[in-house]
């Protein structure tokens, strides 16, 4: 990936009344990478996205965007970026294409818009009112109106929050095409699951600051490295024999299954070689591996919901 | 500039498409103009002072109706759009702020404009009295009017602190302003405090400018109703581009 910084943000600050909401946050983005901004409600993720958007003003810090002021340069960045807003709506009874070409009429760029609506599964719905879409097709066309003018760099905000597992599936397909077509994507969540799965870098952010930034996986290896197998066994001895594997910690839950803990990458290997040379019998086999989400209770000290 | 008659040309027609909102701006002042002139100005012996009622009064009231209407559905319009983040979403474009608000007065401006001319036709075939004015002079009035009476309800719009408020908050300011503004008492005889606020209101000036239009008196007699008008529309806008919430 070529390392050039599409979004350099340094210092940045915004008060909101006596509430700092963002605190010293500094973090880039890089050509071609889906970058998340990560924590819970009210952690600063969409003032800092706004302001680096140029929509928001910000207290303090400097922001460089595809080379520009995001504040001073406004009206220049909105012509190359594509921005979709956190539960964002559209008058009640505007038409799905009159939005559209609304939105073309307004940049000096813009992509084919039948084909673009096409793109995103909303050939059928071009006569249809705005309120009259489900929250699926409201966000592929808020999608859709940030794609446009064929942007360099697209703002994501919440996108799939209120959406049911099968509609945000069908958005993250989307997203990661979109990256496919060599643009960068900025990205907000409060979902872990979506930022593991579709983010190549991650800023954990929680009460306006910068917790830590890296890749998913990454950010795993550092801060919850520790690996668990469960295993269900009658061998009364299988304690003792795996307790033999080096770094391990080994106890029993009140079910009377054994829990084998441990730092090292290789624990799997470990545990396995170790039932094989002893022959134990096993009927049930769980691995655990740690998650974004509990790399963010480590680092906060809450879950994301809270 | 494009932008500007895109955004107007779309809030047209999406207004078009909610009946209820369309019925009451549009249709209510004509409707109510008519009836009030019929049963009124269709008694056998009318007093003179009734005369004078049906023949001037009533159609200058007509037409401020029209100019509060088109205010308060900008206020209802503008607290909306702002609550449910279509303020936002516009000024994420690039579309200028001003272009954004600006479509907004163009299309009220329109509605008044068409509701006048339904005014007139009504007027010619159903209102008692004949109605000899020149409907150019007053619809260039009441253009000039609600202009400036649409500076103030960006001022409310930005007051207002939820949608759901915006329509009872404008009507609590706006109609009480018509109290005062001479059409029905004249500002001489109020007591000296509402006489010196009425001179502060815009709708005295604008009833000024409209009464005198539609006695057919020059626009050089309401040079001063013109000035206040516009210093009204300059202080309010001033005001408003400081105090205007986009969220």
């Amino acid at each position: 990936m070529a390392a050039s910084p599409v979004i350099q943000v340094a210092g940045l600050r915004k008060r909101y009344g006596s509430t700092l909401a963002v605190n010293d946050v500094s973090f880039e983005v890089y050509d071609g990478e889906i970058f998340g901004l990560i924590g819970p409600n009210g952690a600063g993720k969409t003032t800092t996205m706004e302001c680096v958007e140029g929509v928001r003003r910000p207290d303090g810090g400097q922001i460089s965007v595809l080379g520009l002021d995001s504040f001073r340069d406004v009206y220049a960045l909105q012509q190359r970026v594509g921005v979709q807003l956190q539960e964002a709506h559209l008058q009640k009874r505007i038409k799905v294409s009159e939005a559209v070409a609304l939105w073309a009429s307004l940049y000096k760029t813009k992509v084919d818009t039948g084909k673009l609506l096409g793109q995103l599964g909303l050939q059928d719905k071009s006569n249809a009112w705005f309120m009259t879409l489900s929250g699926g097709q409201k966000q592929r066309l808020f999608i859709a109106l940030a794609l446009i003018n064929d942007p360099e760099l697209v703002f994501l905000d919440e996108l799939t929050t209120g959406l049911d597992p099968q509609a945000r599936h069908a958005i993250w397909d989307l997203i990661r095409g979109i990256r496919a077509r060599g643009k960068t994507i900025f990205l907000t969540t409060h979902l872990m699951e979506e930022a593991e799965r579709l983010c190549d870098r991650v800023a954990i952010i929680n009460h306006g600051r910068i917790v830590d930034i890296n890749s998913p996986a990454g950010l795993i290896r550092k801060h919850c490295p520790q690996r668990t197998v469960i295993l269900t066994t009658e061998d009364a001895t299988a304690d003792e024999k795996l307790r033999a594997i080096s770094g391990v910690e080994v106890s029993r839950d009140d079910k009377g299954a054994v829990i084998v803990r441990g730092d090292a990458a290789d624990l799997m290997t470990g545990v396995i070689a170790c039932l094989a040379d002893h022959r134990i019998r096993v009927t049930d086999f769980q691995t655990v591996v740690p998650t974004l989400e509990d790399v963010f209770l480590k680092l906060t000290g809450h879950t994301i919901r809270q | 500039m494009s932008g500007l008659w895109n955004l107007a040309w779309l809030e047209i027609k999406i207004f078009a498409r909610e009946p209820l909102g369309f019925i009451s701006t549009i249709i209510i002042p004509v409707i109510m103009f008519v009836v009030m002139g019929r049963s009124l100005g269709g008694r056998a012996d009318p007093s003179e002072r009734l005369r004078t009622f049906v023949s001037a009064d009533l159609p200058v009231f007509a037409v401020m109706l029209i100019a509060l209407n088109a205010v308060l559905s900008l206020v209802t319009i503008i607290a909306i759009y702002r609550e449910s983040g279509i303020l936002k979403r516009l000024r994420a474009t690039p579309l200028r702020p001003h272009t954004i608000l600006t479509a907004h007065v163009l299309v009220k401006l329109i509605f008044t404009s068409v509701t006048l001319v339904l005014l007139a036709l009504a007027g010619r075939r159903f209102y008692p009295v004949a109605l000899d004015v020149s409907w150019f002079s007053l619809a260039a009035a009441l253009i000039v009017s609600s202009v400036s009476i649409m500076s103030l309800g960006f001022l409310v719009a930005s007051l207002v602190p939820t949608a759901r408020f915006a329509q009872p908050i404008g009507t609590l300011i706006l109609y009480p302003m018509l109290g005062m503004s001479g059409l029905f008492v004249p500002i001489d005889s109020m007591p000296p405090a509402m006489q010196t606020l009425a001179h502060f209101l815009p709708l005295t000036y604008a009833v000024s400018l409209l009464r005198g239009i539609w006695l057919g008196e020059g626009w050089l007699a309401h040079g001063w109703d013109v000035a206040g008008l516009a210093l009204v529309c300059a202080v309010c806008t001033a005001l408003s581009s400081r105090v205007f919430r986009w969220e």
